[in-house]
């Protein structure tokens, strides 16, 4: 089973960092979701990913029983989802204002940063 | 009550901005209570700061576990002199910030919310410096992500949102490579604690999941902390933020990545093991040159500096690349003093900017006659940064050279030389435009207010104070080195030895 998750991991990666190499900043966007998608996936197969029963512990147990699955990577996923999730809103508004601040969602059309104090511009914008 | 926060100490410098951040988020409007707490905050967090550096110097590492879960279960925070040495230079430079940031700030700014993601960013930094746990260090580098952003796009121009963009993508996939990176480690030892790491990954079998894991720490830290091929986000961003932000990122941001590369690399995995090596000198080499060579043809004051955080980031990694206990004593000495010196220079820019109303160097001059105390105040940090003796940058310059040379790679050491006469001339160049020069045009020059000063000349006095007196930091670097690399002082900090003959059994 390993072996299928592997192969949908090498996937996604596949795909985000195809998605990255756009000039689109949506397509950008959805490519570092594509791949943080893939981390969370590659974390629940490399924590031991088995067929077993869910991490609860029984009512006459103090610990987890022989057979629980390890509880550790889901947590660690769960985390990385929430962080990722505010990080993706984020980058998503900072995109949806660039394409009211500048007019475009290409990278070409984006280069006001690199103006500033450039040789080959006599005078950059103003900044600041 | 001396007893209590003695014990505590560890968690202060986390705490106090963590609270002074929801502070001044529920104050957000008034401006004076705002200033109020976040002024008192920064004052706090650097006496706790100094405080745990004391404690660290006079009675060794100290520890902590959360929530009563016992190491390697519950997350910890541990402060060795290297960790507890970055806090207190941090929360120094935080408080000359906020020193500077008293006039500079703008209204509007306030209300885009600096002052709680200042807080926040400080948060950040602290907790990476402070933790004991991988994956902790995974959630604190993500806080400062986050609050990084907010900070670069204050003023929202085009510039920063243009900044911010790259800023994110490119610091985006960093954290998930770091993030897989600690997957693959979970998977091959089965513990996230740093000490516990240290303590299974030599008895670990090598594997390929463990190599791809060393090799995606060193691509994630190396995106943080602006390696030669990796460093683009870092000059098409710094420049666009407002100076104090500017200031704070040139000194703190990338100096996080570089100690959580050292924490990797000597308390986890071996670096005289395998091919790290050559990769970390091939890495140092070109951070040092073209981080120097892209600092030539710029105009904007901002950016030439930012470029040089680049190529000074080179020769800090000279230390891993030769990883003798001498090269990494002077890759301590040389982070405090970067620090130190580069949010100096970003300072002393928006003294610049002050006083000539623009950053762009082909428009400024004449600071010379209007402003001599200023020029004073940029030769000393300039001339340290390009390494004339006796300013601090010159013994930071030479231990690493001398390490170079004794390590068996003198090539490195010719890199390093050859950069540092590069340096010179971005700095000459200035010192030529914005103060020697006569103006294109005629400016109205502005008075530079004291708060503006006050933080820049606290800084020269702590640059001039290395330089004349190298001794003291010297041996603390080397100490520092040394507990930086004593693997069994981490791991006898959370296990004895019957907690491991009980794990063997």
């Amino acid at each position: 089973m390993s072996l299928i998750y592997a192969f949908s991991v090498s996937a996604l990666m596949g795909v985000g960092i195809y998605l990255m190499l756009s000039r689109h900043l949506m397509r950008m966007l959805f490519g570092v979701v594509i791949l943080s998608t893939a981390a969370n996936l590659l974390i629940f197969v490399s924590g031991g990913l088995q067929a077993v029963a869910p991490p609860i512990i029984q009512g006459d147990m103090n610990i987890l029983g022989e057979t629980a699955a390890n509880p550790l990577p889901q947590a660690l996923i769960l985390t990385a989802i929430v962080i990722g999730f505010a990080l993706v809103a984020f980058a998503a508004a900072l995109v949806l204002k660039a394409y009211g601040t500048i007019g475009s969602v290409f990278t070409d059309d984006q280069n006001d940063a690199e103006r500033l104090g450039s040789p080959f511009y006599e005078e950059g914008p103003r900044n600041g | 009550m001396v007893d209590f926060i003695r014990e505590t100490i560890i968690l202060w410098p986390v705490a106090i901005p963590l609270a002074a951040a929801a502070f001044a988020a529920a104050l957000s409007g008034r401006h004076g209570l705002q200033r109020v707490v976040t002024l008192g905050a920064v004052i706090m967090t650097f006496a706790a700061s100094l405080l745990l550096l004391s404690i660290v110097l006079s009675e060794g590492m100290v520890a902590k576990e959360f929530g009563g879960w016992r190491a390697p279960f519950g997350i910890v925070f541990m402060a060795d002199s290297f960790s507890a040495a970055m806090v207190t230079i941090a929360n120094l430079l935080a408080l000359c910030a906020i020193i500077f940031a008293q006039t500079e700030l703008r209204p509007r700014q306030i209300e885009a919310g600096f002052h709680p993601l200042f807080q926040g960013l400080m948060v950040g930094v602290n907790g990476a410096f402070l933790t004991g746990d991988i994956f902790n260090l995974y959630v604190w580098f993500e806080v400062m992500l986050i609050t990084t952003l907010g900070l670069i796009t204050l003023d929202r121009t085009r510039a920063q949102i243009d900044g911010a963009i790259k800023y994110a993508i490119l610091n985006l996939i960093s954290t998930i490579l770091f993030l897989m990176a600690i997957g693959l480690l979970y998977g091959a030892t089965g513990t996230l604690n740093m000490s516990d790491l240290a303590r299974v990954l030599p008895e670990t079998q090598a594997s390929a999941a463990l190599t791809i894991s060393a090799m995606m720490f060193l691509v994630a830290f190396g995106i943080k902390s602006g390696f030669f091929p990796m460093f683009f986000w870092l000059p098409s961003s710094y420049h666009t933020a407002s100076i104090i932000v500017s200031a704070v990122f040139a000194g703190l941001l990338t100096k996080v990545g570089i100690y959580a590369l050292f924490r990797v690399f000597t308390l986890l995995f071996d670096i005289d093991d395998g091919a790290y090596k050559p990769l970390m000198a091939f890495f140092a080499a070109g951070t040092m040159i073209f981080g120097v060579f892209g600092a030539a043809v710029q105009w904007d004051v901002r950016r030439i500096l930012s470029f040089h955080i680049i190529s000074q980031i080179g020769y800090i990694m000279l230390g891993l690349a030769v990883a003798t206990p001498l090269a990494l004593a002077g890759a301590v000495f040389y982070i405090f003093h970067h620090i130190i010196v580069k949010a100096n220079l970003f300072f002393i820019a928006g003294a610049i900017w002050r006083a000539t109303g623009t950053f762009d160097l082909r428009q400024c001059g004449g600071l010379i006659k209007q402003s001599p105390y200023l020029t004073l105040l940029f030769a000393i940090p300039a001339l340290s940064l390009a390494g004339i003796p006796p300013l601090s940058g010159f013994w930071a310059k030479f231990m690493m050279i001398d390490a170079s040379f004794r390590g068996d790679a003198g090539w490195l050491a010719a890199v390093a030389l050859f950069v540092g006469l590069l340096t010179i001339f971005s700095m000459s160049k200035i010192w030529l435009e914005a103060f020697w020069k006569n103006p294109p045009r005629p400016i109205h020059y502005r008075p530079v207010p004291v708060t503006v000063t006050v933080p820049i000349v606290t800084l020269c006095i702590i640059t001039l104070t290395i330089g004349f007196a190298p001794d003291a930091l010297v041996r603390f670097s080397q100490r520092a080195a040394t507990d930086m690399a004593d693997r069994q002082a981490f791991i006898a900090l959370f296990f004895d030895d019957t907690d491991i003959a009980e794990v063997n059994q």
